[in-house]
């Protein structure tokens, strides 16, 4: 067959399309690194100069250090925890679906995803306070509770694309279903984790509304939830708020541009299975 | 043997208990809380059976938080889907720089929602106006989101910048499942571009057409982060959506017993639509 050549009418319709993504973008990096004396000037020319300084303010006023710590921490540990304990629940579903109990727990997890989180949010509150986890560990806790219910689904789905015969000759060997499922298992299940992996890391990493109706203290507070905290404060001084938005966007802006294909396929895999 | 099957019992139930203390008991006290009277921090309540669902249906606050998150919703499931399509049909044809475009596409699904939302509040309020100034429309030189009117366009646009990005790569995926001899046994037989899409392409990419309007449409419905961050709900109560009612009105109003009720009913009506949503588009995912 003749390999047909470059389409250059949608190369340039992609190309212009794609600046319409792109312009908030070099706005957001363009303001942050002016001053008010060139923002007075032109809105939309490059900064002349590199105002560094603007970070420097941004970094102070929002603690943003601590904010990052805190979004790592419960990013890293809710996605790690989600990853070995979902997968686990899952495998023991997939592998006893013809009992009741498995079965009624699926469909249990999965009804999940229908419910609206507003039905829940105003009495988790008082559940969570209550129990004093009103805090980063209960959020990590909870992030892994409600995850669930999707990834149920989504591990389920495709443990069940899994032969039984390499299980079967573990046992033989006398593994037990523990070491079945750490040894055997978990192991495939690498393309299934990193989509999950990938979904869990970036809905918690930018997740709002949990932080907001959930941490007390202030010093716990997550990267999108200081921006809203310190709103008001910014409101007059544009530069200082944008250097902070993009402080907070780019960590996962650089893991992006790093790992961009590789997050891409991860999700495109999870989506054809 | 018997061990085999405890271990299998150990291995879900902390889920099972997690999932009912921090998921089922929480739902199951909202929805009886809403059948109290209860304000979210008195020490004692009464109980007042349907009046708070008789009042939800009677106050202007919620209907209004309804027709905007529905209108919201619909609009926005319509742009993303059409729009995301379009992209993906585009990133998935013959052309340069492919990978490229295809990350810069799929950018905005890595941001926070929130804080997109408060940099286009910024675009909204200093740099669209004076686009709008300099094409000479008095109309286009106003903040779109301190228009009564309008506001809701403003956040339909936000919300539709962001949300092509995850569909766009759902459809380009969908693509590639695609064999291409059906295309070229189609070229061969003459069939214009346009045959061919409506003939082999969109029939074929139906499961994810299905999986796109379900979850643009939930999304569309849940609409909270972009409204904190671009309009607050306002002008006056223009573009409360109904999660934002339920939070402002459940936190900070006193209502929790009655908001918990609005969120009962909300329920229903999101089991409801995706119960449609999904028979209506099986059904057609089947006829193909």
């Amino acid at each position: 067959m003749m390999r047909k050549s470059t389409n250059w009418t949608i190369t340039i319709l992609v190309a212009l399309g794609s600046l319409f993504i792109l312009f908030p973008l070099y706005m957001t990096i363009s303001i942050a690194l002016k001053n008010s004396e060139e923002m007075a000037r032109s809105i939309f020319s490059l900064p002349t100069g590199l105002h560094f300084e603007n970070f420097k303010n941004a970094i102070e006023a929002t603690n943003f250090f601590n904010a990052f710590k805190n979004s790592a921490i419960i990013t890293i540990c809710s996605v790690g925890f989600i990853l070995l304990t979902n997968s686990m629940v899952a495998y023991a579903i997939a592998r006893n679906m013809e009992k009741k109990f498995f079965k009624g727990l699926y469909f249990y997890f999965i009804s999940a995803m229908f419910i609206p989180f507003q039905i829940i949010m105003l009495p988790v509150v008082k559940v969570t306070t209550d129990l004093s986890m009103n805090n980063i560990t209960g959020l990590i806790i909870l992030y892994i509770v409600y995850g669930l219910a999707f990834n149920t689904f989504v591990y389920v789905g495709y443990i069940r694309t899994i032969p039984y015969e390499l299980e079967e000759a573990a046992t033989v060997d006398g593994a037990s279903t523990w070491g079945t499922f750490w040894k055997i298992i978990f192991p495939l299940l690498a393309p299934i984790n990193a989509t999950i992996g990938i979904l869990a890391c970036l809905s918690t990493w930018n997740d709002f509304m949990l932080p907001l109706i959930l941490l007390g203290n202030q010093d716990s507070y997550t990267l999108p939830l200081v921006q809203y905290v310190f709103q008001g404060q910014f409101s007059t001084d544009f530069n200082l708020a944008f250097a902070s938005y993009l402080l907070a966007l780019s960590p996962m802006v650089i893991i992006y541009l790093f790992a961009q294909k590789w997050i891409i396929n991860g999700i495109t895999q999870g989506a054809v299975k | 043997m018997a061990k085999r099957r405890i271990a299998f019992y150990l291995m879900t139930v902390p889920a099972l208990v997690l999932f009912f203390a921090f998921h089922t008991y929480p739902a199951l006290q909202g929805i009886f809380y809403s059948f109290t009277n209860w304000d979210g921090y008195s020490a004692s309540y009464d109980f007042v059976g349907f009046k708070n669902f008789v009042n939800i249906f009677k106050d202007a606050n919620v209907i209004n938080s309804y027709v905007f998150t529905f209108k919201y919703a619909i609009v926005t499931t319509i742009l993303i889907n059409v729009l995301s399509l379009l992209i993906a049909l585009g990133l998935n044809s013959k052309i340069k720089f492919k990978n490229f475009f295809r990350g810069v596409y799929f950018l905005p699904n890595i941001l926070s929602v929130l804080i997109v939302g408060f940099i286009f509040n910024y675009l909204f309020a200093n740099v669209f106006t004076v686009w709008g100034a300099k094409l000479g429309s008095e109309f286009l030189s106003q903040n779109i989101l301190g228009n009564q009117n309008w506001a809701w366009i403003g956040i339909v646009i936000v919300a539709v910048w962001q949300g092509i990005a995850f569909n766009t790569i759902l459809y380009l995926a969908g693509l590639q499942t695609i064999p291409r001899d059906l295309y070229e046994a189609s070229s061969l037989d003459g069939a214009s571009r346009f045959r061919e899409f409506w003939s082999i392409t969109f029939p074929l990419l139906a499961s994810f057409f299905t999986i796109n309007m379900v979850l643009a449409m939930k999304g569309g419905l849940m609409v909270f982060d972009q409204i904190v961050a671009l309009t607050g709900g306002g002008p006056g109560r223009a573009t409360q959506s109904i999660a934002l009612l339920i939070y402002t009105g459940g936190f900070q109003g006193g209502e929790f017993a009655y908001q918990s009720a609005n969120a009962v009913i909300y329920f229903i009506v999101i089991v409801v639509i995706s119960a449609i949503q999904l028979k209506f588009l099986q059904k057609r995912e089947m006829d193909l």
